[in-house]
């Protein structure tokens, strides 16, 4: 793959000449969609990204927000979709190396990891069997040989996905603000490559992520050592906590192409860089291939004269290699040489910036066709409830992170599996993340599904009692070139504007991943929201429900089926109306909620989402061990139907649980606030029960759904 | 009173370890390079957790050729208490310090989770404060933790009284639930369970206080009254 020919000249205008094909492929690199954000930059500025707590600089890779007291957290998400679906262990493995130095290279140690994958139908699909379970094997190898733990995330199986893999990590990092990288630099400083040998993995692989994905090219993907990146970890901080880093960047996609040309253009300086000195695994590899080849586990590091010698000697000192392999010089040109010949020469600032798209958009057609259904015969719903348990979406994921080391570094103080995450931090504070997608919504309603994603991820760490502080996202469609495709890209965009400026939250990273497509066709549009909060007191860690406790509901429940587990799980049907969020009684809903946490009003709190109420008071019920007798007249909603009141997924709704003590107190709280709610249960006995009036809508009993819930998923993938 | 926490390349629960027993123990510790001389006052020495060298060959058998392991031997000799923990309890097998073998466990899989385990042996340097029997709340996560040894090793295991804590469920496959063994003079002990990450509440699912007495018999130990 190369440039377009108005690629190409707009580049020979721009230098002046025609390129050499080392610098051609060095531009390819660069300006591939992966590395530059040629189709989406332009819609990507209306995100907001102030805040109070917002640090930013020149050239981080991660966003970096203030928790107080002198300490901040840095947060990336990034994706290896490509190189996943054609060897998922390396691929998985290496997309979360590649975060985890991108967290590192703020000078922040990275404290958790959360990931994000999707699959085919992974009950009927052996392959996305296959897939699945070497992707969570590829992290949990990774990330638990690096001793940063896999804390949480979320998991979806879909059609749209067969033969494909999303692979999506997140990484969370904490330091001190007085020992983040300032990111400048200085004509005559160094600059050294550190970490890992440069080889021929990964050739190509920023440009064989931004095409569909046609042939298995398995030299594309890089290969995985968590071994060295621990070391380099240890060395770069080390090196930060000695001062010998005046500039860092992790090599990702693009190679040294990429990373020579986005810190000379970040910093406003020329590097003259030798290829000969890097250090190599393989022999005989031309100047071309170092500069774009994708070896994992290498950071750019630069350094002043006075530092060199204290830098090499933690690099020696750890046994990790280096190589000196340039100089900072004045102007913005970055030289490469090969011992003495110069085998390219180019201005950064055009490299580091290609020329950006307008892709037209227009709205898919298949919106029309899916927007009306024929509502379906409810089925016996006791029974559906227990199918719904068992639905790979929704049922149990402990499979996965049991996989995970999710307690190393002893700050998980809430555990995988709940709604959310949470970590301690050094100044008495706790930090709440979660991640959530969800396709099946956004193929609906690409607007109102992001929202919706969005509105998910807050009220999970409301859950724990914190409030949002940052979000990235992370945006995956298919290809660009596709108009309607592209709609649904900036509808998502503009979904996410939306929402993050109603509720203040600014955007402090994120990434794009397009071209999305296997030989079926594009995924669906899957934007993944992950949001930060922040606990200043202490988490509200669940209390177990005791007979008698009452079932409380926040937020009201709508006539809204589109894309939900229930239509597309039990009736095949895709379409009818998407949840949407009516961001007012949201945020009334979540204040309400963190009050009471706060008044220590609730033991638990739990968000419903997936599956609908029957899932989320089924799930209350496994995890506390307990029946619940739920009444349907008490539950706030319109006029619906019995399925539909079971299982919609309208957005904003909460399910406390509550002493009978405090329920007084939590009643008078909640109508102070005019937020629609009920006490629509009471725990006791060891049925699941749904009322209405007096009829039995449908009752399981708490065993039996917990066996569906709890194993469903790991005997799915145990047995082949 | 010290306690050299001694760092491997790769190990990853060394600050960890370090924080427990200075922040939540107020012991004196200190992080310890494995090409390091250990320090010379030491009165207790720690192998934490980890994936030494990414355990490439086999976990902890690379760490175990490390120079500071001929120092730790020979404190060993001296009696001093030694605890290896996880890759430290795997470094420890390996180097000799202890019998038998530490394999992949029964699924196959690595296994990060809560369990209990049962005191076997109330009489070694970080089990003196128990009962016999109690059982504690604590945290595992290992892939090579299903502790194994041969017929002749394990009768004398029994008889020198060297099984110090066993599982409560079979977890891994662990010979009769070996969860953790010591030395013949019982100063040395390893064990696959995570000890530093469950002795504070806050991140102990049911109770902290059985896994801290793991840090309180060693305070008692080294004769500082709690």
């Amino acid at each position: 793959m190369s440039l377009t020919p108005q690629e190409s000249a707009y580049l020979e205008k721009k230098i002046g000449r025609k390129p050499n094909p080392v610098e051609l492929q060095i531009v390819a690199a660069e300006w591939s969609e992966h590395c530059s954000y040629k189709s989406s930059k332009k819609h990507l500025k209306t995100l907001p990204r102030e805040g109070r707590r917002v640090i930013s600089g020149p050239g981080y890779d991660s966003g970096v927000l203030d928790v107080g007291n002198g300490y901040v957290v840095t947060v990336h998400i990034e994706s290896h979709n490509h190189p996943s679906a054609v060897e998922p262990y390396g691929g998985a493995a290496t997309g979360v190396g590649g975060v985890i130095r991108d967290i590192l290279s703020a000078g922040t140690r990275p404290i958790a990891i959360l990931d994000g994958l999707r699959f085919g139908d992974v009950e009927k699909d052996t392959h996305a069997r296959w897939l699945f379970k070497n992707a969570v094997r590829g992290i949990a190898d990774y990330g638990n040989c690096l001793g940063i733990p896999t804390i949480g995330g979320e998991i979806e199986f879909d059609r749209c996905f067969t033969n494909y893999a999303l692979v999506d990590v997140a990484s969370i990092g904490f330091g001190k603000k007085e020992r983040l990288i300032q990111n400048r630099a200085d004509k005559g400083d160094y600059v050294v490559l550190i970490g890992g040998s440069t080889g021929r993995d990964g050739i190509g692989g920023s440009q064989f992520a931004s095409d569909k994905l046609e042939s298995e090219n398995r030299s594309a993907v890089q290969i995985p050592d968590p071994f060295i990146e621990k070391l380099v970890i240890e060395a770069i901080l080390e090196a930060r906590n000695q001062k010998c880093i005046k500039a860092m960047k992790d090599l990702g996609g693009g190679g040294l192409s990429c990373a020579i040309s986005e810190t000379s253009d970040a910093l406003s300086v020329g590097i003259d860089l030798d290829v000969a000195l890097v250090h190599k695994r393989e022999q005989n590899m031309s100047p071309t291939e170092l500069m774009v080849s994708e070896s994992q586990e290498r950071m750019l590091v630069i350094t002043s004269p006075e530092k060199l010698h204290a830098l090499k000697e933690i690099c020696e000192k750890l046994r990790v290699s280096y190589s000196v392999v340039g100089r900072v010089t004045e102007g913005n040109m970055m030289q490469i040489k090969y011992d003495k010949d110069t085998v390219a020469k180019l201005p950064s600032d055009v490299v580091a910036n290609a020329p950006l798209l307008d892709r037209p958009a227009s709205v898919p057609k298949y919106l029309e066709k899916i927007s009306s259904i024929r509502k379906p015969k409810a089925p016996n719903l006791s029974q559906t409830l227990l199918r719904m348990l068992s639905n790979p979406n929704i049922a149990s994921k402990h499979w996965v992170y049991t996989q995970y080391d999710h307690e190393v570094g002893i700050r998980t103080v809430i555990k995988p599996g709940q709604d959310a995450s949470v970590l301690r931090l050094d100044n008495g504070k706790f930090l709440s993340v979660k991640i959530d997608g969800n396709s099946k919504h956004c193929y609906v309603n690409p607007r109102q599904g992001v929202i919706g994603c969005f509105d998910e991820a807050c009220r999970n760490i409301v859950c724990t009692g914190a409030t949002p502080i940052g979000m990235v996202d992370h945006l995956q469609f298919g290809n660009p070139e596709d108009s309607e495709i592209f709609w649904t890209f900036k509808e998502s965009v503009e979904g996410i504007t939306e929402y993050a400026k109603y509720f203040e939250i600014p955007c402090v990273g994120g990434k794009v991943s397009l071209y999305n497509e296997t030989d079926d066709g594009p995924i669906k549009p899957t934007p993944l929201i992950g949001v930060l909060g922040i606990i200043e007191d202490k988490p509200l860690i669940p209390k177990k429900a005791k007979k008698g406790d009452l079932l409380v509901m926040v937020g009201l429940t709508k006539d809204e089926l589109g894309g939900s587990e229930y239509y597309e799980y039990i009736h095949d049907i895709v379409g009818g109306t998407c949840p949407a969020v009516d961001m007012e009684s949201s945020r009334s809903n979540q204040e309400a909620v963190l009050e009471m946490i706060g008044q220590d009003m609730t033991k638990a709190v739990h968000d419903c989402s997936k599956g609908g109420l029957g899932v989320a008071i089924s799930e209350l019920c496994i995890t506390h061990e307990t029946g619940c007798l739920v009444s349907f007249d008490k539950i706030p909603s319109g006029r619906l139907a019995e399925d539909e009141l079971l299982f919609s997924e309208s957005h904003s709704r909460f399910l406390l649980i509550v002493a009978p003590s405090k329920i007084k107190a939590a009643k008078a709280l909640l109508e102070k606030r005019r937020v629609k709610h009920g006490i629509i249960g009471k725990f006791s006995g060891k049925n699941i029960v749904f009322k209405n009036k007096t009829k039995v809508v449908a009752s399981v009993m708490v065993d039996k759904a917990q066996e569906k819930w709890l194993n469903s998923l790991g005997s799915l993938v145990s047995h082949g | 009173m010290r306690v050299a926490v001694i760092v491997f390349p790769g190990s990853n629960c060394d600050r960890d370890m370090h924080h427990v027993l200075t922040d939540v123990f107020k012991l004196q510790s200190q992080l310890v390079w494995h090409t390091d001389d250990l320090p010379r006052n030491v009165d207790a020495i720690v192998l934490p957790g980890g994936f030494s060298y990414g355990d490439r060959l086999r976990a902890g058998v690379i760490a175990a050729h490390s120079p500071i392991i001929a120092q730790v031997k020979k404190m060993a000799e001296k009696g001093m208490p030694i605890l290896g923990v996880c890759n430290g309890f795997q470094i420890l097998t390996e180097s000799g310090l202890l019998p038998g073998a530490l394999l992949k466990n029964t699924s196959l899989s690595y296994i990060c989770k809560w369990t209990e385990i049962i005191v076997k042996n109330n009489k070694t340097p970080f089990t003196n404060r128990f009962k016999l029997n109690q059982r504690i709340p604590i945290a595992i996560a290992n892939g090579e933790g299903r502790y194994y040894a041969d017929k002749k090793t394990l009768h004398t295991l029994r008889k020198n009284n060297q099984i110090v804590f066993t599982y409560g469920e079979d977890i891994n496959g662990a010979t009769m639930k070996i969860a953790s063994i010591c030395n013949k003079e019982g100063n040395v002990v390893g064990m696959m369970p995570h000890p530093e990450r469950s002795a504070e509440q806050i991140l102990n699912p049911k109770d902290a206080k059985p896994a801290s007495m793991i840090f309180e018999s060693l305070l008692k130990t080294l004769g500082v009254t709690v």
